[in-house]
């Protein structure tokens, strides 16, 4: 798509596109690139000097247990916020379709929570769940079961998803209620007319109709649980106990900082480099389709 | 549809309240929490009711700050986190706006590279990007400046490509009509294509004040000084391990606090906040 009339200008459009590109290559393309040039270096131990190692770093990052155990918790993570965020904010969109009073007020409602910062939204979530004041933490214990986030990996884990799938909700919500109202009514109404019942409904018409917004949300939220909610882990559990809720995204950041093993650290952000081209490329080609559908 | 009313046609409410209820609940326990004592939340035995504290509290956290941690009052964490957010929403939307101008309006050597070049950036989020970028900053001498926590987030393929969206269906008569009137592109720009852009510019600019209000990470990086701390970071830093060292009353009037600015803008914007989420997803 381009457009038909346009203007002169020979310096005039470099000029406007000056501010964007300066940033983007110095903020953007400059650290992306030292990354890739670090994962192949290693520094000695006062960063004086270093060496050219080729794929030392890479090597040394997939023989070690500590990075595999950091995929399997971001995958679970994933699917487990993924799963339950998306299936909540189904039924609660549903419920808001139908044609009932005051569906607007339960929509002010319900997406508020999209603007809590990740790191509040765990501090929330940590203040219930804290093990020796903490109000559910209490009930939870009164009711004979040992609740304690600081030491069980488990419970820790679930912790962070609860607060990360509590955040992404009211944006599920809200693409969940779009695509519903976009479904043509006269469909359905067809469908009662043979005499389906709701939830026959459901699942043959509304359901299928809805897949585009599910996969786009699928996406979307695998996305969100990889890089947004660094702020959630940070603020909850710093990525303990024993690294029980350390994702790829915080390996990198703690690594590099309290390990300070640079090298390692870079060759972790090439590989997630790599992973998001993956999962923006799903994306586009998904967004494509959409357009002609 | 065409089934009777029944018991059960109440039942969407009866789902959609308990879903306000659950996700309402932590941010009213945070409430309650920033009105009580200290000592009745340290017990354990904070009642599900506002304390008698609220004035107290939120004077001490605001123009004093916690008195073991941090030391910092929050009110100039929230000056930081509004700088933050204003500059990152207008200057994303200043510099886009052009680009985009540029890229659809112009016929220029290496066009599709420029806007590949920014294209690319939505696969390299400051994430990846860690150590590098803050190293950049740091050569730069932007630590602990206003312009080191917000020009890297400046850049933005998102509100670029949602511009060029919108150009694309500003209809081509309107650039005749001004260069028959004999006006420049930047004439053009000013009087013609910005107003056009007015929903859209404030659409963008409910998504990225949140955004940029809510930014973890880049702050945690570049701030050293307790002085140029936004109110995320702040609050983080009050939770202490040793959690009798933690003041949960000010830690949760400063969550209140935080929460506050973002949320008002999506209740009181609603209709550009939803317009702008649907649009910048596309």
């Amino acid at each position: 798509m381009e457009k038909r009339v346009v203007f002169d200008g020979k310096l005039l459009p470099y000029a406007l596109l000056l501010p964007q590109l300066i940033i983007t290559l110095v903020f953007f393309y400059w650290p992306a690139a030292q990354a890739v040039r670090q994962s192949f270096l290693i520094e000695d131990a006062f960063g004086t000097s270093s060496q050219f190692v080729w794929f030392e770093n890479y090597a040394h990052l997939f023989t070690n247990p500590d990075y595999y155990r950091s995929m399997l918790t971001t995958a679970v993570f994933s699917i487990l916020v993924t799963v339950f965020s998306l299936s909540l904010s189904l039924l609660l969109a549903v419920q808001a379709d139908k044609q009932i009073k005051a569906a607007g007020a339960y929509k002010t409602f319900l997406m508020w929570p999209y603007a809590v910062a990740p790191a509040v939204a765990g501090v929330l979530w940590l203040f219930m769940f804290q093990p020796s004041l903490g109000l559910v933490s209490q009930a939870i214990r009164s009711l004979g079961f040992d609740w304690n986030p600081t030491l069980n990996g488990n419970h820790a884990l679930s912790l962070v998803v609860m607060a990360a799938t509590w955040k992404q909700i009211s944006y599920n919500f809200l693409f969940f209620l779009a695509g519903l109202q976009s479904i043509p009514k006269s469909v359905i109404e067809a469908a009662a007319i043979d005499g389906a019942r709701p939830a026959r409904r459901f699942w043959t018409i509304i359901f299928p109709l809805l897949s585009p917004t599910t996969f786009f949300l699928l996406v979307v939220n695998i996305v969100y649980v990889f890089f947004d909610t660094f702020g959630i882990i940070d603020s909850v559990t710093g990525g303990g106990p024993a690294q029980a809720t350390t994702t790829l995204v915080y390996k990198v950041f703690s690594d590099g900082r309290l390990g300070g093993d640079l090298g390692g650290s870079a060759a972790q952000s090439v590989v997630l480099m790599i992973l998001v081209i993956g999962m923006t490329a799903i994306q586009f080609r998904y967004i494509e389709r959409k357009v002609q559908y | 549809m065409v089934e009777r009313k029944t018991i059960f046609s109440y039942l969407p409410h009866l789902i959609l309240l308990i879903g306000i209820a659950v996700v309402a609940f932590p941010v009213y326990v945070a409430f309650v929490a920033s009105t009580w004592d200290p000592a009745t939340i340290s017990n354990g035995q904070m009642p599900l009711r506002p304390g008698p504290h609220f004035l107290e509290n939120y004077y001490q956290t605001i123009f004093v700050g916690t008195s073991r941690t941090t030391r910092e009052p929050v009110g100039g964490m929230m000056f930081n986190s509004l700088v933050m957010a204003l500059t990152i929403a207008i200057g994303k939307i200043a510099i886009s706006i052009i680009s985009a101008f540029a890229i659809v309006y112009f016929r220029f050597p290496f066009r599709m590279t420029a806007f590949w070049v920014i294209f690319v950036t939505l696969m390299l989020p400051v994430e990846v990007r860690i150590y590098p970028t803050y190293k950049i900053v740091s050569d730069l001498g932007l630590l602990d400046s206003y312009a080191g926590l917000t020009i890297p987030l400046i850049a933005s393929a998102t509100a670029t490509l949602l511009f060029r969206q919108f150009f694309m269906t500003v209809p081509d008569e309107l650039v005749e009509a001004s260069k028959i009137d004999g006006a420049g592109p930047m004439q053009f720009f000013r009087d013609t294509l910005l107003p056009l852009s007015i929903t859209s510019i404030a659409a963008l600019f409910v998504i990225q004040f949140i955004y940029g209000w809510n930014q973890y990470l880049w702050p945690l990086l570049i701030t050293t000084r307790d002085s140029m701390q936004t109110i995320v970071i702040g609050i983080k830093k009050m939770i202490v391990t040793q959690d009798a060292l933690t003041e949960w009353q000010i830690a949760m009037a400063t969550a209140v606090l935080a929460m506050l600015p973002p949320v008002l803008v999506v209740i009181l914007m609603q209709r550009l906040f939803v317009k702008g989420l649907v649009e910048t997803e596309k």
